[in-house]
């Protein structure tokens, strides 16, 4: 199928007018403060116009945005969702039933899917629209204060069409067991629709909690995820986020989280790419507080032309702060990733430890991976370290293996399995973890 | 296949074989029989290791020249998995550490290979897992490393204890043991060869490549060669090996030079 393709000044023309048309019709009900931020974004969209891979443009050198830039989608603004039974949903989730888990359809909140039972500690999971209507102080308080909309096109995008998604308040000192699941489902059909899901999660002082937030696609078809979270994660909270990403292998998925961390706050994320063609994840962190750590985990499995490109940047801006990345990745077909790990660390932040990892298997000779570290040391009293590898299969592994009876295929994916186990096994919640390890596992069949 | 009895279980002919075009072995002649038990000695860099590498089928030898049979087969042209399906095994000098692979799941996988190849069905997880805590048992091996990755984080002698326990897995018609004994305390060689011995039948054989003496005290040999230069230069009883010890492989080195002999 040849697809219509439109010039990137005339696709931001289209989402301006989309925007002006939904300013018109359904935003006038929202609070003003909604639509301030929207009308600052969408101005600062107009600026900015979509990123370009031109020289200088580190930021995005490695990864060409045109495809979504000139993609002719149909949809831009939220609309009436498919409707969907509970049967198609089931193979998106995990665990049990009911367990907390918002579900929406290309962006927009589906009650009748969702499961909003009462939870211990006053913790809060519902859609973002309804925060917004309840005008709620928290979510005015914190929403778009973190993603930065002034510098990156696509944030500047979602920012101008919040409309839904998630909003989690986990109050301070609450401890919750089981995982909250935001998941997130794209129909595409003939329309390639458009939607900008928008996550707000703010973690109270000493609060625990997992968050899981995924993306799934219904169909092979190609549509536009444009994804924003923000975190905040209070005084000696914990909070693990994991985001699985199982999109159509067509969709464009691009997605902002950003973190802000105040003093012995703890975030652990686990980042999965099995799906999408072009995907790009930037993962931001404030490390805002002395004595906050973070540990992040990234595995892709990718294959055919897909691209994943991670990048992620930690800034620690207080003493005794800790990071930690592993990120590791197994490519095949002609598949791309790249891995841009950017640490920061600020003039007075002494006592800093930072160290990241990101290892490539490549199953042919046609994939390609990406590793670029790189270090901002404003600061002598620290202690960064980075390690990467890209290869094959160690033969020698290959060879013991087979010096035990095990066929040579089947000691291939026992070894490209065992790749990826590491990264997986970081993931402690067992149902959870039981969920990814499959997908996962799926994949690499596939590959 | 009645003939088993009345031929050797591995018959190696003028072997040559060369790594990076550097030729390491240059013509190996070597017959092993049902029962017994063997003892290659030689000095560093000789090539003994890469003879056990070669017969297991490691792709990373080139075999040039000369014929192995094992029972009475072309061992040569084989995959290195068919050989362990047929009965043959090498404990590696160095064990190698695979991360991410559970060392009792990659033993099942392996033995249900096996079984698969000589037409037996699929063993029983509990069943499996209960034979090789007995067998860890047996040679002195806590059943938690049996649940770790294979060799990751092991001490030299787990490494070795664990090789061990493998061929006890897999009951092999042959066994190429490369230095078992090396980086030994006495308690674990005393462990090693006790394991070696009680694997010992009528119609399987070991091959032990060893450096010293000491293990041969415990493990005792009915045929000692001496290896040196790519080749075996001598062979004896298990006398030789003292004589080894004692002289070193000085008197050797000359024979090396002169041209292959059969053995
Ligand atoms: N993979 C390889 N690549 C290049 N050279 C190799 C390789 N493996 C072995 N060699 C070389 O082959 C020669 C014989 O090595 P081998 O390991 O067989 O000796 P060895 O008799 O087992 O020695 P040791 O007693 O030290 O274990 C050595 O010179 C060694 O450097
Ligand atoms: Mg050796």
């Amino acid at each position: 199928m040849a697809r219509q393709t439109v010039t990137p000044e005339a696709q931001k023309e289209r989402y301006l007018r989309a925007f002006d048309s939904l300013e018109l019709n359904g935003a006038t009900q929202d609070p003003s403060w909604v639509r301030a931020l929207r009308k600052a974004a969408i101005a600062r969209f107009k600026e900015l116009g979509f990123p370009t891979t031109r020289r200088g443009n580190e930021e995005w050198k490695y990864t060409d945005v045109r495809p979504v830039a000139e993609a002719a989608f149909q949809i831009l603004v939220p609309s009436a969702p498919a409707r969907l039974g509970a049967s198609e949903v089931e193979r998106f989730t995990f665990g049990e039933a009911g367990w907390p888990r918002l579900v929406f359809v290309d962006g927009v909140y589906i009650g009748g899917l969702s499961s909003v039972p009462a939870l211990s500690g006053g913790v809060r999971v519902l859609s973002l629209a309804k925060a917004m209507a309840m005008q709620d102080g928290l979510v005015e308080q914190h929403l778009g204060r973190y993603a930065d909309y002034e510098s990156n096109a696509f944030t500047a995008l979602n920012t101008a069409f919040i409309h839904d998604g998630a909003f989690v308040h986990i109050p301070d000192g609450a401890i919750l067991g089981e995982p909250i699941h935001l998941l997130f489902l794209y129909t595409a059909g003939d329309q390639e629709p458009v939607s900008h899901p928008r996550v707000l999660i703010v973690a109270g002082e000493r609060s625990q909690a997992t968050v899981v937030e995924s993306h799934g696609g219904l169909s092979e078809g190609r549509y536009f995820a444009n994804v924003v979270s923000e975190i905040v994660v209070g005084a000696g909270a914990t909070l693990r986020y994991r985001k699985v990403q199982r999109q159509s292998d067509p969709a464009f998925h691009i997605t902002t989280t950003q973190v802000a961390l105040d003093r012995d706050g703890t975030f652990s994320s686990m980042n999965v790419d099995i799906g999408g063609g072009l995907v790009r994840n930037n993962l931001n962190l404030l490390m805002g507080g002395e004595g906050c750590s973070c540990t992040l985990d990234g595995v892709y499995l990718i294959t055919g032309a897909q691209h994943v490109d991670n990048q992620v940047i930690i800034d620690h801006a207080k003493p005794y702060t800790t990071s930690r990345e592993l990120y590791k990745g197994i490519l095949g077909g002609r598949a791309r990733s790249v891995f841009h790990g950017s640490i920061i660390v600020r003039k007075d932040a002494r006592k800093v430890n930072a160290y990241q990892v990101d290892k490539n298997l490549l199953l042919s000779n046609e994939a390609e991976a990406d590793t670029k570290p790189a270090f901002w040391i404003y600061c002598d009293d620290v202690k960064c370290g980075h390690g990467a590898a890209c290869g094959q299969l160690d033969e020698k592994m290959l060879f013991y293996l087979r010096s035990r009876g095990i066929d040579e295929e089947e000691a291939r994916k026992i070894l490209i399995r065992a790749f990826v186990t590491e990264v997986i096994d970081s993931v402690k919640d067992e149902p959870l973890h039981a969920y990814i390890d499959e997908l996962a596992m799926a994949k690499l069949q596939s590959m | 296949m009645g003939e088993t009895k009345s031929s050797p279980l591995l018959e190696v002919r003028d072997l040559r074989a060369s790594v990076g075009g550097v030729e390491i072995l240059k013509g190996v002649n070597l017959q092993v029989w049902p029962g017994e038990l063997h003892a290659i000695m030689g000095p560093n860099g000789s090539g003994k290791s890469t003879l056990a590498n070669v017969l297991a089928g490691n792709p990373a030898f080139v075999v040039t020249a000369g014929e192995a049979l094992f029972q009475g087969e072309n061992f040569l042209i084989m995959r290195p998995e068919e050989r362990a399906r047929r009965g043959f095994f090498l404990s590696f000098q160095h064990p190698i550490e695979i991360p991410g692979v559970r060392l009792d799941n990659f033993l099942r996988s392996g033995m249900n290979a096996v079984r698969k190849s000589r037409g037996l069905g699929s063993v029983d997880v509990l069943q499996f897992n209960r034979m090789l805590r007995e067998k860890a048992q047996a040679v002195e091996i806590d059943a938690t490393l049996l649940a770790r990755a294979v060799n990751e984080g092991f001490s030299g002698g787990e490494k070795k204890r664990m090789e061990i326990l493998q061929m006890a897995v897999f009951e092999p018609m042959l066994a190429v043991l490369d230095e078992p004994d090396s980086g030994l305390d006495v308690d674990a060689l005393r462990i090693v060869a006790e394991g070696i011995n009680r694997l010992r039948r009528s119609e399987s054989a070991t091959i032990v490549i060893t450096h010293y003496q000491r293990i041969l005290n415990y493990v005792v040999p009915d045929k000692v060669r001496v290896f040196v230069g790519g080749r075996i230069v001598q062979s004896g009883g298990k006398e030789l090996a003292l004589e080894v010890e004692a002289h070193g492989y000085d008197r050797f080195e000359e024979a090396a030079k002169a041209p292959p002999a059969s053995v």
